[in-house]
């Protein structure tokens, strides 16, 4: 299990890393934190020419406040952003999901815009992203756009990115007052891929859910947004009987699929269970967040 | 064809060493086989047992997922480096041979290592603590109990020092 | 020192090197100019190969060696048949490098050789194949089902052996019975994936023609005498070495690997060291597997739950070739009944051929299957009585006074299988009073009002360990004082390098310390068989005892002849021989170890000083008629059959009826291997064995889709358990020693890791018992669990 033979360009900017790409962005490959793609190559299940590697691009790793809410680049080590304090105050769920990352070992080198431009159907950062509608920055040669996260997936492994484009930056929304969030994941070892994990975001007014986000990663081609579930949920309280009704929506709408470790049924099954878990602590949390966010 | 070596400068365990290195060259087999470092074991080469973990920059990350070329200027820390040149050993490996920490011996390098970043973001770790950080490396010999005990213990002594 | 060595918690003589990572496994041996192996591996599970061409690989800068079937010559032979049998009627072996055919996903087909292993992989891809591929059976159904294709076209049917043990009239004693309950179980397949995976180094001297080769194997002494026939070289021109062994759980006792003689092969046409490191997905693929088997068993039993007779039929699922013959199935069919009276029993299996890995033991060898379906068979009987799981063994159990115990079968090793010793009802009392059995109803019924499932499960076993056919062992006092010990079997984590110095101090009356112990280098003892079937402390270790306690009689000898006192009069203790209550007659050891060796110049002060205050004016030769030189001695055992070690587990398990999840609360140990040499170490085998076990029952499996394609090859999918997936296990010793050997020692290696499936199953059983889920398979994952439960809904609406 070696790699196969490439060439290998040390970048130490962001403008560097498009030129490069622009040159000769052919077969070629972006290193980020490494923890998926060295796998692959030492597997030999990706064989790239040319390896671009960012590790050196400082102006990349930055966690920011920003806008209301969080900025934070794509070269940010994601034990970074597990332990910044900035994180837990302004996008808790993504503070919440950070320890289900791998091993902390593997959060030590991966990097947040590595494993959210890996696009890992079973991946937790994804599925963040797509719950809080987190916005992502790319550049290519032509400058920078910006894109919702659900825009930025198309299916196994694959983004729109162009080939050409880099993912420079992600910038989660801070919640409203009296949001509450929750992570919950089932995986057959602990730092294993999610079967099935569920992010949730309720935000409340009096008693009742005002908004309600529900995403899901391992049930399908890319993180889905479980957006009927959310509507079902909206102006009514979190009873047993209304978080069962959006737990239906999703098992009826997620189309998991069969592999050694679950049936699709079981993933099913999985996800209806997850979401009310997940609504459930999400719900209660907001009970207890303050009215307003600072 | 083959593209060509790169120079890099690496910092292992206090001693700085000058290599030409492939790109492809994986930093587990940079310390192995040109370093003749080999207490950095190898047990999977896909980052999921953890026998190959070093710090880097102090930090513990498997060393099977990084490049050599990656790690030129950095400050690496091999299980070879761990208690220094003296007869004495440093407290995990000494918690981790009172407490039976060990059977084959050949995921162990990867556990000190990984526990040495444990211990130091965790000084007084309970139990769970320790499981969770320890999840990262596998271990076929001992079923982990005496590994965390060793852990527990080591801290202890740590502390003490 | 005046405390038995024997019993002692002492720390480990090897740690502190392992620790600072100077331990010396194969993949660390790096000869100068060495060269670096790769194996080309089938993609496919059943293919003729049309044509093979290597000229592009060959034609690659930094190869040096391309080698297919047809480069290897007179070598390329079928690989030997390492334990032939009378019922194995069709035994088949692989070769070195497929010929023709290959049968199973990762069979070798090229051995490359090149500069690194980079360059080695890369050329692997260079090597032009034309395949034909052929019909797979993937499983025993599918070689079984009429019309199926073959694995081997000579092989009728499929079927490797057929064989048949009985005991009593179980015919007869099932007919006449009033209740007779019948149960089909599966347990599937794993695989041992030591963290060091295997690997092979060889370097050969043209100059003085001998072959050095390094392996990480368990039984080095075998391989060394099979290539010294393989290659034409005199025995003692071969040296094969067992360094650090980073862990083997059986899956290194497969000889020959094909490596292992592709590896010395290149280095012997190269005349440059060469080495090949498994890496994981090989090992995966490659390496041999086990388990894998279906029971059909049925059970006579009698109103109070007493069993009159058990009849099973079985399929052992052999992979593709059987090197290592049938010893799991006769293991699984003989020790099947574990701890029971069974005076009635009836037992018949099929060995059929797969397009799969080969299976060989691992860790258990064929117990955990026989231990899943008898203590099934005690869950069956209960649920019929309506009784306690533990009450229907309490009256099955062997007393304590029925010693020896004749099974009436044979064994593995051709000896009967006769249980030695044990208390089995004490083992089981002694689990339940640790576990609060007693109270664990209430628990369960009070966790159920609360729609939480406890379960409790129990599992007994009896272990076959210790067989023969022998290990020797080499004791030397050195003239520091220093005791060196050699034998011929490995050691891969268990602690020999403590265990046997600690039998060797016992009777050598010094420090552990001071022991230093050799093992797997035949270099250094050249007799004896390997590191299997929780064999090493009872052959080797009773060795060593025997060994060491020469080496005592003949200091004891010197010392009385210097002192000119009566052996009766003299003891040794603290690493010096004293006449009794006179201390300041002391003489180190190592001073009569210099004295032993009449040559009249020694080395070092001391030494020196012994040699001339303590050897007198000769009269004759310096050695005696029949005396030898210096304080040492050789000695052998062989066991005269298995000596029978047990144990009882109890678990209490929560299953989440919401996700499938099955999580360990608490795990008790209890355990009898005989006397114990160093409990730590003890306990420390069977932490390991049982976490092993744990994974086979809820974690670890061997996949293959139905063309025979292995969907486990990785470690994200072959699922070691973590620190997290193992509680803390709870250990209680209970020690019958055996009477077989002077020791009393029973094998513990294997012990853990047995009954664990089946106390899984009875746990999942007891949680879910409000569904009706009965457990009929192992390993179990959350997905299936899940399935169990609602399965055993429907099965509950249809009956209401």
């Amino acid at each position: 299990m070696k790699p196969p033979a490439f060439e290998y360009v040390r970048v130490g900017t962001t403008e560097e890393a498009v030129a490069e790409l622009a040159r000769d962005g052919e077969d070629t490959k972006l290193l980020a934190g490494g923890q998926s793609l060295m796998p692959m190559l030492n597997m030999r299940l990706a064989m790239p020419r040319r390896l671009i590697d960012l590790n050196r691009v400082g102006e990349l790793e930055y966690i920011r406040e920003r806008e209301d809410g969080v900025a934070i680049g794509a070269m940010t080590r994601q034990r970074a952003v597990e332990k910044s304090a900035l994180v837990a105050r302004q996008v808790p769920l993504l503070a919440d999901a950070m320890p289900w990352v791998g091993h902390f070992q593997i959060r030590n080198r991966g990097t947040i815009g590595g494993s959210l431009a890996h696009a890992d159907p079973a991946a937790e950062l994804p599925a963040v992203a797509v719950c809080l509608d987190a916005r992502v920055t790319v550049r290519g040669p032509e400058g920078s756009r910006t894109l919702t996260s659900e825009q930025l997936y198309r299916s196994y492994f694959t983004t729109t990115l162009a080939s050409t484009e880099i993912l420079t930056e992600i910038w989660f929304p801070a919640p409203p007052a009296r949001t509450g969030h929750a992570w919950l994941e089932f995986a057959r070892r602990h730092g294993d891929y999610a079967l099935v994990g569920v992010a949730a975001a309720v935000t409340l007014r009096d008693e009742s859910i005002a908004e309600a986000r529900l995403a899901l990663t391992g049930v399908g081609g890319r993180p889905t947004r479980a957006r009927d579930a959310e509507r079902r949920l909206v102006g009514r309280r979190g009873s047993d009987a209304v978080l069962e009704d959006a737990a239906d929506s999703v098992r009826q709408t997620i189309q998991p699929a069969s592999d050694i470790h679950g049936t699709a049924e079981y993933r099913r099954r999985l996800a209806g269970t997850l979401t009310v878990r997940a609504l459930r602590l999400a719900i209660e949390r907001a009970g207890r967040a303050p009215s307003r966010t600072t | 064809m083959t593209p060509p070596e790169i120079a890099i400068t690496v910092h292992v365990n206090g001693r700085s060493y000058a290599e030409r290195v492939p790109p492809r060259l994986l930093l587990s087999d940079f310390l192995r086989h040109h370093l003749g470092l080999t207490g950095t074991h190898v047990g999977c080469e896909h980052g999921v047992c953890g026998a190959c973990t070093v710090l880097l920059d102090g930090a513990a990350v498997r060393s099977c997922l990084l490049l050599a070329v990656q790690t030129d200027g950095a400050q690496i820390t091999t299980v070879e480096g761990l208690a220094g040149d003296g007869e004495r050993l440093h407290p995990l490996q000494e918690a981790f041979r009172e407490m039976h920490g060990l059977q084959c011996g050949f995921c162990t390098p990867g556990f000190l290592l990984t526990a040495v970043e444990l211990l130091r973001d965790t000084p007084h770790p309970d139990d769970l603590t320790i499981r969770r950080d320890l999840a990262g490396n596998l271990c076929r010999c001992t079923g982990y109990q005496n590994i965390v005990h060793a852990v527990r213990r080591a801290a202890e002594l740590m502390g003490r020092r | 020192m005046t405390t038995r060595a024997i019993g002692a918690r002492i720390p480990r003589n090897e740690d502190p090197r392992l620790l600072r990572g100077h331990g010396c496994f194969v993949d660390d041996v790096n000869p100068a100019d060495g060269l670096h192996g790769a194996v080309l591996r089938s993609p496919h599970a059943h293919a003729r190969i049309v044509s093979i061409d290597t000229s592009r690989a060959r034609a690659l800068p930094g190869v040096d060696l391309v080698l297919t079937a047809a480069d290897l010559g007179e070598v390329n032979q079928p690989t030997p048949l390492l334990i032939p049998n009378p019922h194995l009627t069709y035994p088949r072996t692989p070769r070195p490098l497929a010929a023709d055919e290959v049968r199973f996903v990762g069979e070798p087909v090229a051995f490359v050789v090149a500069r690194d292993r980079y360059l080695a992989e890369d050329a692997l891809a260079a090597i032009d194949l034309t395949w034909e591929p052929l019909p797979v059976v993937a499983s025993v159904e599918a070689a079984l089902a009429e019309g199926a294709p073959l694995v081997h076209a000579d092989v009728p049917g499929n079927r490797a052996a057929r064989m048949a043990q009985q005991v009593g009239d179980p015919a007869g004693a099932l007919a006449r019975a009033a209740r007779v309950l019948r149960e089909r179980l599966y347990i599937e397949r794993s695989c041992g994936s030591p963290i060091e995976a295997r690997g092979v180094a060889a370097e050969y001297d043209r100059r003085a023609g001998t072959l050095r080769v390094w392996v990480s194997t368990q039984a080095p002494l075998p391989i060394k005498n099979g290539l010294a026939r393989i290659f034409g070289l005199p025995e003692f021109k071969v040296d094969v070495i067992a360094p650090d062994v980073g862990g083997g759980f059986g899956t290194k006792i497969m000889l020959f690997y094909p490596e292992e003689i592709l590896v010395p092969f290149a280095a012997i046409r190269l005349g440059r060291p060469v080495k090949w490191t498994e890496d994981r997905r090989e090992h995966l693929i490659a390496a041999t597997q086990e388990r894998g088997q279906r029971h059909d068993v049925e059970v006579a039993v009698d109103e109070d739950g007493r069993i009159l007779a058990i009849r099973d039929r079985f399929v052992h699922d052999a992979g593709a070739y059987t090197p290592y013959g049938i010893v799991v199935p006769i293991i699984t069919s003989t020790q099947l009944p574990g701890p029971y009276r069974l005076r009635n029993y009836a037992v018949e299996f099929d060995v059929v051929y797969t397009n799969t890995a080969m299976v060989t033991p691992y860790r258990g060898a064929g117990r955990p299957h026989g231990a899943f379906v008898m203590e099934r068979v005690i869950g069956l009987i209960a649920r019929e009585l309506s009784l306690e799981p533990a009450e229907v063994r309490r009256r099955n159990f062997i007393q304590p006074h029925e010693f020896p115990w004749d099974v009436g079968l044979t064994f593995q090793d051709g000896g009967p299988t006769r249980y030695d010793s044990g208390n089995y009802p004490l083992g089981l009392e002694l689990a339940l009073e640790r576990i609060d059995a007693a109270d664990f109803r209430r628990r369960q019924a009070e966790a159920r009002r609360e729609r939480r499932y406890l379960g409790l499960g129990i599992g007994c076993y009896v272990e076959g360990t210790g067989i023969g056919p022998y290990e020797g062992a080499h004791v030397r006092v050195e003239p520091s004082g220093k005791v060196y010990v050699a034998t011929g079997l490995t050691t891969q984590g268990q602690g020999h390098h403590t265990t046997f110095a600690q039998i060797a101090a016992d009777a050598l009356g010094c420090d552990p310390a001071d022991v230093t112990v050799v093992t797997g280098d035949t270099r250094k003892f050249n007799w004896g068989a390997g590191t299997f079937a929780s064999r090493g402390l009872v052959t080797s270790g009773n060795a060593i005892g025997i060994a060491a306690r020469k080496v005592r009689d003949k200091a004891l000898r010197i010392a009385a002849g210097l002192l000119e006192v009566s052996l009766d009069d003299l003891e040794l203790t603290g690493g010096a021989v004293r006449v009794r209550g006179v201390p300041d007659t002391a003489l180190a050891l190592g001073a009569l170890a210099t004295v032993a060796n009449p040559i009249r110049y020694a080395y070092g002060k001391e030494a020196s000083e012994a040699a001339l205050r303590l050897v007198k004016p000769r009269e004759g030769a310096v050695l005696a008629p029949g005396e030898e030189p210096g304080l040492e001695a050789y000695a052998y055992y062989a066991p005269p059959q298995a000596t029978f070690a047990s144990g009882c587990h109890a678990a209490i398990v929560e299953v989440d009826i919401a996700t499938g999840d099955v999580k360990i609360l608490r795990y008790v140990v209890q355990h009898d291997c005989g006397t114990v040499v160093n409990p730590t170490v003890v306990e420390g085998q069977i932490h390991g064995g049982v976490a092993q076990g744990i994974g086979g029952a809820l974690y670890e499996r061997i996949v293959y889709d139905d063309q025979g394609q292995p969907l486990a090859a990785t470690f994200m999918d072959f699922l070691l358990p973590t620190a997290m997936e193992i509680p803390e296990i709870e250990i209680i010793h209970t020690e019958t020693p055996s009477p077989l050997n002077p020791l009393g020692i029973k094998g513990v290696g294997e012990a853990g890791a047995i009954p664990v499936p089946a106390l899984i199953a009875e746990a999942v059983d007891d949680a879910l018992a409000p569904f009706g889920v009965r457990v009929r398979e192992m390993p179990l994952n959350p997905s299936r669990v899940l399935e169990l439960v609602t399965e055993g809904r429907e099965r509950g609406r249809g009956a209401g």
